[in-house]
């Protein structure tokens, strides 16, 4: 990767990750915590929804949240042309 | 021998015969073997190995209990949403990174971006928090002996250190990775099916994390019947200050435990890295969205069992459990000391957490066989996590402490037979710790994840993030971060300073104070002290990109 290129790379990187990171605040500190009184009052399935953000809405959604860090990361990867060889990246 | 205990028997005979055999198949012969399984460990399997490492004797025995008992449902959140989201912040902000540095340990990664004395406070650090950590769950191992197969604590503890010597020591981290992708194996399926039968038996919906659901309005009314807030209701135990940093501390230090980060560097590659962390989260996610369920549908089968019944009717798991003194009454005195004909009421006893998920099958009224199995699963949370931590000190002594110290012209022999003797240290300092566990064990492993939390997790993002932090910046930030939150710590645990400290923050919540402490200590400091060399900055933007380029290459062959 020339100059450009690996600026570019990296700004995406650090877009998508602080994408992500916003929404992992949300789900946890904000609906889970912050927010949780109001979203009480809606039912979801049998919980109070702020209820099941901080019990298990919030644990399915980070999973999701690195998956679609994972493809995305791989998606750039390949739009860059980086091909890892997994021999080469071994340790010394 | 009763029935449960020959099917006990049976799993634990089997579980572990497997463990040594996977461990005497996957032996090591050399250091990156022995520290890292040669970085050549598959994504899912390593994935299972994070997952296993992690998840300890405290996730698999304790955590429902934790959520339904202690903190009566809500307040538990803290632990659910703070364990499992510091897997987000290690997946995006470290793993990929710190495997394209390509080191050993925490204190290796320390040690080359800043300062050789920033390495030793990393050194201290890591034994400290693995030391205090693996006391637990040997002290785990002896409980599951003595409650399911009658043995004496002290010999279970014994069992326990004999098998991890066994494999961990023949295999280092190979074996250890291996042994515990078998132990996940073990622990999830012990945890889900009497999940998924108590499930079907109390709602008629198999799946836990949706019969939950249905049983909460009950639970609720029952809770309220008996003068105790409502199960769902926020707040009620913990105020949102201490409901925000608990879980910043737990989600914070998760992401600077050395054990977990350690496992990254197992990985294949920096792409395997990323995968890694995404099959670590879905393999904990399975546990950690059952354990609410469990504490849930134990609860309210709980309060209907007791609430009400008297003695002489009572369930037979309330005397099993009561005849070794986890359910007592309320004050604490023996359940042995009421009238024969005493009716119980639920607020009068008191119920101890860790009995939850080892009594669920038996709660559920599921047969014999499975009980057994959950045995083996709360034995394999404890081995596979204890191995792991084992692993951080033992490299921590032979490559931190004996090679890049004492003797840097160490064959790879001798650092192997190095790192062998620490291990069988290591574990014999555990085993002891576990048979005479000092009283503030318990207390004291929650608060390792403040001490991770406020220790490592702004060295290592700062050192990838920002070129320009630097030795004395690290050093004086790691220093102040430890020391107030220890500080802290001690002033207001119950043991020693019991005080309510500042604006009643909890103690377990502190770490994420000391974390920004920390961050300003590191971001201040590093302004007013010599820039990292050229090639160190260099360095530090190279791991950015993918691919190996020939600076990571000479960085890794230790030639920079």
């Amino acid at each position: 990767m020339d100059q450009k290129a690996r600026q570019e790379y990296w700004r995406r990187n650090l877009r998508l990750m602080a994408a992500l990171l916003a929404i992992w605040a949300l789900v946890s500190f904000g609906a889970g915590i912050l927010f949780v009184e109001a979203l009480n009052n809606i039912s979801f399935l049998g919980f109070p929804l702020g209820f099941w953000f901080a019990q298990q809405g919030s644990i399915i959604t980070f999973v999701i949240l690195i998956a679609v860090y994972v493809w995305r990361m791989d998606a750039l990867d390949k739009e860059f042309g980086i091909d890892e060889y997994e021999q080469e990246v071994h340790h010394s | 021998m009763s029935q449960i205990q020959t099917w006990t028997l049976v799993f634990v005979v089997l579980s572990f015969s497997l463990y040594i055999y996977i461990a005497y198949a996957s032996r090591v012969k050399d250091t990156s073997g022995f520290y890292i399984a040669g970085g050549g460990i598959p994504a899912p399997a390593n994935g299972a190995a994070i997952a296993a490492d992690w998840m300890s004797a405290a996730s698999f025995i304790s955590l429902a209990g934790i959520v339904g008992l202690s903190f009566n449902g809500y307040g538990g959140s803290v632990f659910l949403m703070g364990w499992t989201g510091g897997y987000v912040l290690l997946a995006l902000l470290l793993a990929p990174y710190l495997r394209k540095f390509g080191k050993y340990t925490i204190p290796d990664f320390v040690g080359d971006r800043y300062s050789e004395s920033a390495r030793l406070i990393a050194v201290i650090s890591a034994i400290v928090v693995s030391f205090v950590y693996v006391a637990g769950q040997m002290a785990g191992v002896g409980v599951v002996f003595q409650r399911f197969l009658g043995v004496d604590t002290t010999l279970g503890v014994i069992i326990g250190m004999a098998i991890v010597f066994f494999y961990a020591v023949l295999g280092g981290m190979k074996g250890i990775t291996w042994t515990q992708v078998a132990q996940y194996s073990v622990l999830i399926v012990a945890y889900l099916i009497p999940a998924f039968a108590v499930s079907a038996k109390v709602t008629g919906v198999a799946m836990p994390q949706i019969g939950f659901g249905q049983i909460l309005d009950e639970l609720n009314a029952l809770q309220a019947d008996l003068g105790l807030s409502e199960y769902t209701s926020a707040f009620a135990d913990i105020n949102m200050l201490n409901m925000v940093l608990i879980t910043a501390s737990l989600m914070f230090g998760t992401a600077g435990l050395p054990h977990v980060i350690v496992r990254f560097y197992t990985a294949k590659s920096v792409r395997a890295a990323r995968f890694s962390a995404l099959w670590a989260l879905f393999f904990i996610a399975l546990l950690y969205t059952t354990a609410p369920s469990v504490a849930a549908f134990s609860k309210l089968q709980i309060i209907k069992d007791l609430d009400g019944t008297a003695l002489s009717a009572v369930p037979r798991w309330f005397n099993t459990w009561a005849d070794v003194g986890l359910i007592t009454q309320a004050d604490g005195s023996p359940i042995s000391d009421l009238a024969a004909d005493a009716t119980l009421r639920y607020t009068d006893v008191a119920i101890n957490n860790d009995i939850i998920v080892l009594a669920s099958p038996e709660i559920g009224g599921l047969p014999a066989p499975i009980v057994g199995l959950v045995a083996a699963g709360g034995l394999a949370a404890a081995l596979s996590t204890a191995s792991g931590l084992l692993l951080v000190i033992s490299s921590s002594v032979a490559n931190d402490v004996y090679y890049k110290k004492i003797n840097p012209q160490a064959t790879e022999a001798r650092q192997l037979m190095v790192g062998r003797i620490a291990m069988a240290g290591a574990i014999v300092v555990a085993g002891y710790l576990g048979i005479n566990p000092p009283g503030f064990v318990a207390q004291v492993v929650a608060l390792a994840f403040g001490l991770a939390c406020a220790s490592f997790f702004p060295v290592l993002v700062l050192g990838i993030f920002w070129k320009n932090c630097t030795a004395a910046g690290a050093t004086a930030g790691m220093a102040v971060g430890l020391i107030t939150t220890m500080a802290y710590m001690l002033w207001t645990i119950d043991i020693y300073g019991n005080s309510d400290g500042i604006f009643g923050i909890a103690e377990t919540g502190f770490g994420a104070i000391g974390m920004l402490i920390n961050f300003a200590v590191t971001i201040v400091v590093s302004q007013f002290s010599t820039k990292p060399s050229e090639v160190m900055q260099e360095l530090v933007e190279e791991i950015r990109y993918p691919g190996r380029t020939q600076l990571v290459a000479k960085h890794a062959e230790g030639e920079l």
